[in-house]
């Protein structure tokens, strides 16, 4: 085996068979689906205590609508507000004082109570009055049936979106679901080349304060020493991701199967409207027809390969100069003021990635997905767009061009560093090393 | 035959000269001190050697061949500043290292074996670095040294941060390496071991080879006709005055006296012996030759003086 091979091996092995990596490894994607379910669940929980809420109806006409729900007792009540405002009233958390009939005077009905009103008790109000007021305005037309004639003529529309494939072939798209999907990739791309990257850091780090650096390379390049750490700790990367593909599919499968074949998938497409109907059952299942077509019309060989590719790129770039990094520094203290601008590059990346998200082919999305240091993160959520191949290509083609150039430069950096022992150098001494 | 060789060696830094031509020759089988000051360019010279750095201009020669790549598996080095992989299992390291140096891996764990069985270390071969005391890392760190059989050892101050016992283990193996016909070169500032165990030296100052030489040879260059000489009185006292020598000092006790003397004539040491044994019964007569420490000081001090 060359010395390359052992270093990527040895670099490779320590870090997978490590418990943390297992542990990090496995529950990951139990911590990203409980993200995803534990808040819809939460959701679904209803606080047991039931408040009760005085209506004091001066009119006499809306008190005799308000049923109780799991959470609200509604009471009618003869004392005033002020007698309660006074009293005693422990009892009692919110009163709904009307005063007067609210289709002429809008304004005459007050939620008090002494903590903060919930949405929900002021849109339980607002429902039952407005559905009263509805039906008080309609009949005051004396138009026979209208209520009926009126709920006939309510047409629900959504534009259907029809991407055309390349054969001429029609596919519903989504650009919503494409949205969610860029984003994921983006995050992970993200989360990935910074995770690696550092890791990249400390590992160079902790060989220089070792102090085992200078037997290393009295055996091994200074080149295949930093190449080695880089590529076995990218192997570490992609092996953690094919783990998590693998393990997210298979418990989104049984988070589906479990969560009622599918429909959290509608769910997370229309959240709202999946919560408020869970009865639709019929247009649930069109919906799931469709939702499936719209999956299928997503190019998941295309985006699986294109993410390996920039994620390889944009690790390779990134972790380059994090290796030039950790080999000019003795402390991790003062690795801070190197940190900062490529902090910086990559939280700008981050954001232009989610500000292109609205307009995938808009300028700012496509410079930042040209730019190397920016691409890996904002292609990403162009992707589930169809981006044509030659911009595809001319941004793939110049990151590999700036990550090779990158490593490239870091290299003569490492080689320089590694054995520069206390002070910590200023950026025009890491320039100079370059000439060395 | 040299086994090492430098020719012109010139290394720069920026601003700062390192290395200035310089040429050492290493004998075969030999032990060769690197000396110097901190700051002189030791360092910088064996890193060149190792195939580290590269130098800016000037030539290595390894037996008899300009240096290349595969040269760095005939060399063992040890840095002054040593240190391992702490989390890593001491064993598996060793294999690692040794892997490196280019043996395989069946190889390197057989002739691991041995060495840990000579050191008595084998019962920590599946344990963590980090719990082994300092000496026992020490040890490892000697044996991934000399693991892969190399016919040059370079060791850089080799006994800083050894106990009295582990350095005097370090040197017997250093001898041992040296009987075995290795070529042995080391940096240090320790004199006394020069004098124990180099057969060469070469003395860097301010980025220029300024003594070098034989140990012996450089020592009776810079002797100063002082000689210790232990005398019993014939029953007249003693009574010191000649044209021929000075006292430095005396020690007498009863009639036995310790005295240094300087020559101060051109005359043979027999003839000051003969003058010597007129007077008194010589009990031994000895010529004092300077400690490589004092060579090491007038030296260095010297040519900081010319350069002022």
């Amino acid at each position: 085996m060359s010395k390359l091979g052992i270093i990527i091996k040895r670099e490779y092995l320590r870090r997978v068979t490590k418990k943390s990596f297992l542990v990090v490894t496995i529950l990951m994607p139990f911590l990203m689906a409980a993200l995803v379910f534990v808040p819809l669940w939460l959701a679904t929980i209803k606080s047991d205590e039931v408040k009760t809420v005085a209506v004091i109806d001066a009119t006499g006409k809306y008190s005799s609508l308000f049923e109780d729900t799991e959470s609200f007792r509604f009471i009618n009540s003869d004392k005033s507000l002020e007698g309660y405002r006074n009293g005693d009233n422990k009892e009692v958390y919110a009163f709904l004082n009307i005063t007067d009939d609210l289709l002429l005077n809008p304004k005459a009905a007050t939620l008090y109570s002494e903590k903060q009103i919930p949405g929900e008790l002021s849109r339980l109000v607002n429902q039952t009055i407005g559905r009263k007021l509805e039906d008080e305005k309609l009949a005051s037309f004396n138009i026979p049936n209208l209520k009926e004639i009126i709920a006939d003529s309510k047409i629900s529309f959504n534009v259907q979106t029809i991407k055309w494939s390349a054969d001429g072939k029609e596919g519903a798209s989504s650009a919503a679901l494409a949205s969610i999907i860029g984003m994921i990739f983006t995050l992970i791309v993200y989360m990935f080349i910074m995770a690696y990257g550092s890791m990249v850091m400390q590992g160079v780090m902790e060989e220089k304060t070792n102090r085992i650096v200078e037997v290393m390379i009295s055996s091994v390049r200074p080149f295949e020493l930093m190449m080695g750490k880089i590529i076995g700790i990218a192997f570490v990367g992609l092996t953690q991701i094919f783990l998590w593909g693998i393990m997210t599919s298979a418990l989104l499968t049984v988070g589906g199967l479990m969560f009622g074949g599918g429909m959290d998938m509608s769910a997370m497409q229309q959240p709202n409207m999946a919560a408020m109907q869970p009865g639709m059952n019929m247009a649930g299942m069109e919906k799931m027809g469709e939702l499936m077509g719209i999956i299928n019309s997503i190019n998941f060989m295309e985006l699986g390969i294109f993410f390996i590719l920039y994620f390889i790129g944009g690790y390779l770039l990134y972790a380059s100069v994090f290796a030039a990094i950790g080999s000019s520094v003795d402390q991790q203290e003062d690795t801070n003021q190197f940190m900062a601008p490529i902090m910086i590059f990559m939280i700008f990346a981050l954001y232009a990635g989610i500000y292109s998200m609205d307009n995938p082919d808009g300028p700012l999305a496509f410079w930042c997905s040209m730019i190397p240091f920016t691409s890996p993160v904002v292609m990403m959520i162009r992707l589930p767009f169809d981006v044509p191949m030659w911009e595809l290509l001319l941004s793939v083609g110049l990151l590999f061009a700036t990550a090779l150039s990158i490593t490239w430069l870091s290299a003569k950096i490492y080689r320089v560093g590694i054995l520069m022992y206390g002070k910590k150098p200023s950026i025009k001494e890491m320039i100079k090393w370059l000439k060395y | 035959m040299y086994f090492v060789e430098t020719e012109d060696v010139v290394k720069q830094f920026s601003g700062h000269l390192a290395l200035n031509k310089v040429s050492i020759q290493v004998p075969k089988g030999r032990i060769f001190g690197l000396l110097g000051p901190n700051g002189a360019g030791k360092t910088t010279l064996i890193r060149i050697i190792n195939r580290i750095t590269a130098p800016d201009s000037g030539k290595v020669w390894i037996n008899g061949n300009e240096s290349q790549p595969e040269d760095v598996y005939r060399i063992g080095y040890m840095p002054e500043e040593r240190g391992l992989y702490k989390k890593m299992k001491v064993g598996e390291q060793a294999i690692y290292l040794a892997q490196l140096k280019g043996l395989s891996y069946a190889e390197a764990k057989k002739r691991l074996k041995i060495w840990f069985e000579k050191f008595e270390i084998m019962s920590w071969w599946n344990r963590k670095l980090e719990e082994l005391s300092k000496g026992m890392q020490q040890k490892v760190q000697f044996i991934i040294t000399v693991i892969h059989d190399p016919e040059l050892l370079i060791f850089d101050e080799p006994f800083s941060g050894f106990d009295p016992v582990n350095a005097d283990r370090l040197k017997q193996e250093i001898l041992e390496l040296k009987y075995l016909g290795k070529t042995i070169i080391f940096s240090t500032h320790n004199m006394a071991s020069v004098e124990e165990i180099c057969d060469e030296i070469a003395l860097i100052d301010r980025s220029q080879v300024v003594l070098s030489g034989e140990v012996n040879e450089i020592r009776n260059r810079y002797k100063s006709n002082t000689f210790n000489v232990v005398l019993r009185s014939l029953g007249n006292g003693f009574n010191f005055t000649s044209a021929n020598y000075s006292v430095l000092n005396t020690k007498a006790h009863a009639d036995v006296m310790d005295i240094r003397i300087h020559k101060e004539m051109e005359i043979t040491n027999s003839s000051l012996l003969t003058e010597l044994a007129a007077s008194y019964e010589i009990l031994s007569f000895s010529e004092e030759l300077p400690s490589m420490n004092d060579i090491f000081i007038n030296t260095v001090s010297g040519t900081n003086a010319t350069q002022i």
